[in-house]
């Protein structure tokens, strides 16, 4: 699946996007998250316990109990800051 | 209905006229325009001046989340006519960013609905504001007011 960081994420974490392949344990948002802080210390700065941050499965906003069962996009952003 | 995400500026008078002509039910247009403004953020010590900023989005979700917010207001509202235009990319202070405007039979429903698209496009579409001051880049964070402001049409009318 892709994974995609916006805002100051893409740069604390380094990358805008990346291919992963979790193992199939990973079943929920917020098992991803968990999974992704190993990769790298921007990734477990970025995805840090406490960070103010959410997500999206398929472009669609996401709490962190929402499976990602066939999910090809998932997305990390800080709170939205428009208008 | 209709829901743009666009780099380039607009034009607020050609977009209301397109919006309005032909459709002789509309009795009243509430039209939001959000500008860049020149603020003061203090640092410690330092006072930053805010120069400009770069707004970033989620090309997809954004067009997505907005026809949302629209359709939402359309549930809630007798209107005739609906548009949100949001721009993207640097601005400078004084520039448009966004364009909402409503029209309806009548005011109440405008103002109403007006209201309600900005308060929910502002925490609910992906948007996210970088602001450039004297001494560097800043990502903006949430503010509290904001969310407020949106959950007080968390329950229907």
């Amino acid at each position: 699946m892709k994974v995609r960081y916006f805002a100051w994420m893409k740069r604390t974490v380094g990358l805008p996007e990346e291919e992963v392949s979790p193992p199939a344990d990973v079943d929920t948002v917020g098992d991803l998250v968990v999974w992704l802080r190993a990769r790298s210390p921007g990734h477990a700065e970025a995805l840090a316990e406490g960070a103010a941050f959410g997500a999206a499965v398929d472009q669609r906003t996401a709490t962190f109990d929402v499976k990602l069962a066939g999910a090809r996009e998932v997305a990390f952003f800080p709170p939205f800051t428009g208008g | 209905m209709s829901v743009r995400v666009q780099e380039a500026d607009f034009d607020v008078g050609a977009e209301l006229s397109k919006l309005t002509d032909g459709n002789k039910r509309i009795g009243g247009l509430a039209v939001f325009v959000g500008l860049v403004r020149e603020m003061h953020v203090r640092e410690g010590y330092h006072r930053d001046r805010v120069d400009a900023l770069t707004l970033e989005h989620y090309p997809g979700m954004t067009e997505t989340a907005l026809q949302e917010i629209e359709a939402e207001a359309n549930r809630r509202w007798p209107l005739e006519a609906t548009l949100i235009v949001h721009r993207y990319g640097r601005m400078e202070a004084g520039d448009r960013i966004v364009l909402v405007a409503v029209g309806s039979p009548h005011r109440e429903a405008a103002f109403e609905a007006c209201e309600f698209l900005v308060d929910w496009l502002k925490t609910k579409a992906p948007f996210w504001k970088l602001e450039e001051t004297p001494a560097g880049e800043k990502w903006v964070g949430a503010h509290e007011g904001d969310d407020a402001a949106a959950a007080r049409w968390e329950k229907k009318p």
